[in-house]
């Protein structure tokens, strides 16, 4: 069973492999192997899975050590494998998900004459975010780490030949980078401290050390799920990463790379526990970006932006579970799960809107959908109902329980968390309900020719310019597009019930992440209540607004909130401001210094030879008689200095 | 008669020989001129055996004469091809060797 480890991660990179090199003869067929690849992996996920069911819950955990990747003395970095119920449950979403999200983009990159090399692309995605679940040491993790970093650049700038996809890739790396610097900060910190990075004895020694090293490894570790994750302070990529191809978006956003973070802080529980300034920061990161992210959503026209911004809010709120120690830790991954079917097929969904609107985003643009695209309203709409958390379905199980820890952190700080995770979920449901009404419902906006908006065209390049309007003609996407729908929508709707029977998940998980139950100030019910109370009033005030009305075919120019959360709450200002003006300062300082120091002492010297040889070789005139003057001299000069040191 | 007076004959005859070379735009008479300095100095290492009685410097006059022997046919042979190409025997104007 051991072996078969290694081969979840190779069946993915030979398909990279294979389709990445092997030339034009595979376009016919690249996408086939690319997606039998994906569905080997996941087929390998699913016999280990039963396999691991069949065993005690105390020795499910199979390891595999494949190879010494660096001995040099001391330093023992090796390429092994843990296959635990944590790291289970992440190969059967990625694998799972991922497989659907392949079917999918079969019918979506139909007409992309570069199908093969995405698919190449996607294969690479999976391998790498397996390699970092899968990785026994943070070495390991830090190489499947970077990998999906690499991959979300080269899907995100798939349509490279768009400038904005092409900047938008580049955002995503830089952003990346800046966290990535935070993963291998820990890692050292882990290696001078500890001598090693295996998960096993860091976690279990980390104890021992003193409170600051653990605090400086937390913050290292929560700066780069910061970056993967897309949380505040390094959130500003994740919108602008929708340049990429739909089924990226769901990939990304969905069963890959976002989740890394949160994998990352769940995985190094041991270390957050021993650190509680590292955990308070976790969970203020969690709740501002839960806000953040569902403010940013509710004012985006953009139907994909409006789905990135509901995606940083849940990754928040699963950011904030996972600071809140063993209370939240099996919530935060139930969290991740349940998400990754709901938004996965809402992105699926968006993309299959788009698909029948001659790729129209902009919502203003859609209305009234539903009668032409039933599947894409069917599930789309069962998403919805899960993202808000409507009670029953499977958001509704872990985001309640996640609220509920939060309140169950105790005293002011379990208010404060539990009020913000409340004021989320009203958000959530007020954003996710203008989605839905706006595309779904309403007039069809979408028959008459655009016109200009009059107001800040740089805000929302939404709708690019055309010289005729040509009238979409709505209508359903082929098979390959709505059954993927289809599975997920079946997992948006039963997962969390699934989850929650008898604490299923929770007693999954318990061997490896520690839980224990919270208690929150109020009764449970009250807090179900009060979640259930605050979606009804979101969906009410999202329904007065786009559903009682109709909405204008042009955005409005909005309060002074609505206009920054349309510019991310001037996140790339804010960046721009901080981050960018003075590294341009710095940079032309440096140019400045670099031209008039280091090049004026160079070519200072240079001239100063060159003029002093240009003066010189006067003396050189080809007379042979002054030649023979000089030595003359100089043969006068040394007898007379013979003479004069005699007489001395 | 005292052997200083050869010295002073040498000294004059050096000093004849170097503006000769100095002064003198004709490539044989600078030519000459050099073979004045060479004597001398002969002249003036032979002066130098006779006052201090060892004939290191006799010795080191013949050498100067195979030296001058052998300067004389590379020289000669130097100045006969520099007139043959330019049709001048001026020092001057073979001053190509120069920046």
């Amino acid at each position: 069973m051991e072996t078969l480890i290694g081969l979840l991660v190779a069946a993915p990179l030979l398909g990279a492999a294979v389709l990445l090199c092997g030339g034009r003869r595979l376009d016919r067929t690249g996408h086939w192997i690319g997606t039998a690849l994906a569905a080997a992996s996941f087929v390998l996920g699913a016999v280990l899975f039963a396999d691991m069911l069949g065993r005690e819950a105390e020795d499910r955990t199979l390891s595999q050590h494949v190879f010494s990747w660096i001995p040099v003395g001391g330093f023992q970095a090796d390429v092994a494998f843990r296959l635990d119920q944590l790291s289970m449950t992440f190969v059967l979403l990625i694998t799972g998900v991922g497989t659907l999200i392949h079917v999918y983009s079969i019918g979506y990159m139909e007409h992309d004459e570069r199908r093969r090399r995405f698919f190449g692309y996607l294969n690479l995605f999976l391998a790498a975010m397996l390699l970092l679940v899968l990785a026994d040491n943070y070495l390991l993790l830090y190489a499947g780490w970077e990998g999906v970093g690499l991959a979300s650049y080269l899907l995100i700038g798939f349509w490279q030949h768009k400038p904005s996809a092409a900047t938008a890739a580049k955002k995503a790396f830089i952003v990346n980078r800046v966290g990535d610097i935070g993963l291998s900060i820990a890692i050292m910190i882990m290696f001078t401290t500890f001598g090693t990075f295996a998960f096993s004895p860091v976690l279990e020694s980390v104890g021992e050390t003193s409170e600051g090293t653990a605090t400086a490894i937390g913050l290292m570790l929560l700066l780069a799920a910061c970056g993967k994750s897309a949380q505040v302070p390094l959130q500003s990529w994740l919108g602008d990463a929708m340049e990429g191809p739909t089924p990226v978006s769901a990939l990304i956003h969905a069963a890959t790379m976002v989740t890394a973070g949160v994998y990352l802080i769940v995985r190094s529980g041991a270390i957050f526990d021993a650190a509680p300034a590292a955990q308070t920061a976790v969970v203020t990161v969690g709740a501002v970006t839960l806000l953040f992210g569902a403010i940013v959503g509710c004012a985006k026209d953009d139907i994909k932006k409006a789905l990135a911004g509901s995606t940083m809010s849940q990754i928040g709120y699963m950011v904030l579970a996972a600071g809140l120690g063993p209370i939240g830790y099996a919530f935060a991954i139930m969290h991740l799960v349940t998400h990754g079917f709901f938004k996965a097929g809402l992105f699926l969904g968006a993309g299959s809107v788009m698909h029948g609107m001659n790729d129209e985003v902009d919502m203003r643009r859609y209305g009234g959908l539903r009668k032409y695209m039933p599947i894409t309203f069917a599930t789309f709409g069962l998403g919805y109902l899960a993202i808000i958390g409507f009670p029953g379905l499977s958001g509704f199980f872990s985001k309640d329980k996640i609220i509920e820890a939060a309140f169950a952190k105790g005293g002011t700080e379990g208010w404060i968390l539990g009020g913000a995770a409340l004021l989320g979920a009203a958000i959530t449901a007020f954003y996710m309900t203008r989605v839905m009404l706006m595309t779904f419902f309403g007039e069809e906006r979408w028959r008459n020719a655009p016109t200009p908006s009059p107001k800040e065209p740089s805000v929302e390049p939404a709708a690019e310019t055309r010289g005729e309007y040509e009238v979409p003609h709505p209508h359903e996407s082929p098979r390959s597009m709505t059954i993927p729908m289809i599975v997920l929508a079946f997992g948006s709707v039963f997962a969390g019930g699934l989850f929650s029977w008898g604490e299923a998940f929770v007693h999954w998980l318990e061997p490896v992440v520690p839980f224990e139950h919270g208690h929150p100030p109020v009764s449970a019910l009250t807090v179900t209540s009060a979640t259930v109370v605050a979606l009804l009033i979101g969906v009410g005030a999202a329904w007065l607004q786009y559903g009682r009305k109709p909405v204008p075919a042009v955005a409005p120019r909005g309060s002074l909130l609505t206009r920054a959360a349309r510019r991310d709450l001037l996140q790339d200002d804010f960046n721009h401001v901080v981050l960018v003006k003075p590294g341009e300062y710095l940079t032309r300082g440096l140019v400045y210094l670099d031209h008039k120091v280091v090049d004026g002492a160079v070519n200072g010297t240079a001239a100063a030879v060159g003029g002093l040889s240009g003066r010189s070789r006067r003396i050189q005139n080809g007379y042979a008689r002054s030649y023979a003057v000089s030595m003359f001299g100089g043969a006068a000069i040394l007898v007379a200095a013979t003479l004069l040191m005699r007489a001395v | 008669m005292n052997p200083v007076n050869y010295l002073y004959l040498a000294a004059l005859l050096f000093t004849i020989g170097a503006s000769g070379v100095l002064l003198r735009r004709n490539a044989i008479v600078v030519f000459m001129s050099v073979e004045l300095m060479l004597n001398a100095a002969n002249l003036a290492l032979v002066a130098f055996s006779r006052l201090h009685g060892n004939l290191d410097g006799q010795i080191i006059a013949f050498f100067t004469m195979v030296v001058a022997a052998a300067e004389v046919v590379v020289g000669l042979a130097i100045i006969v091809t520099i007139f043959r190409s330019r049709h001048s025997a001026s020092v001057d104007d073979a001053s190509l060797m120069k920046l």
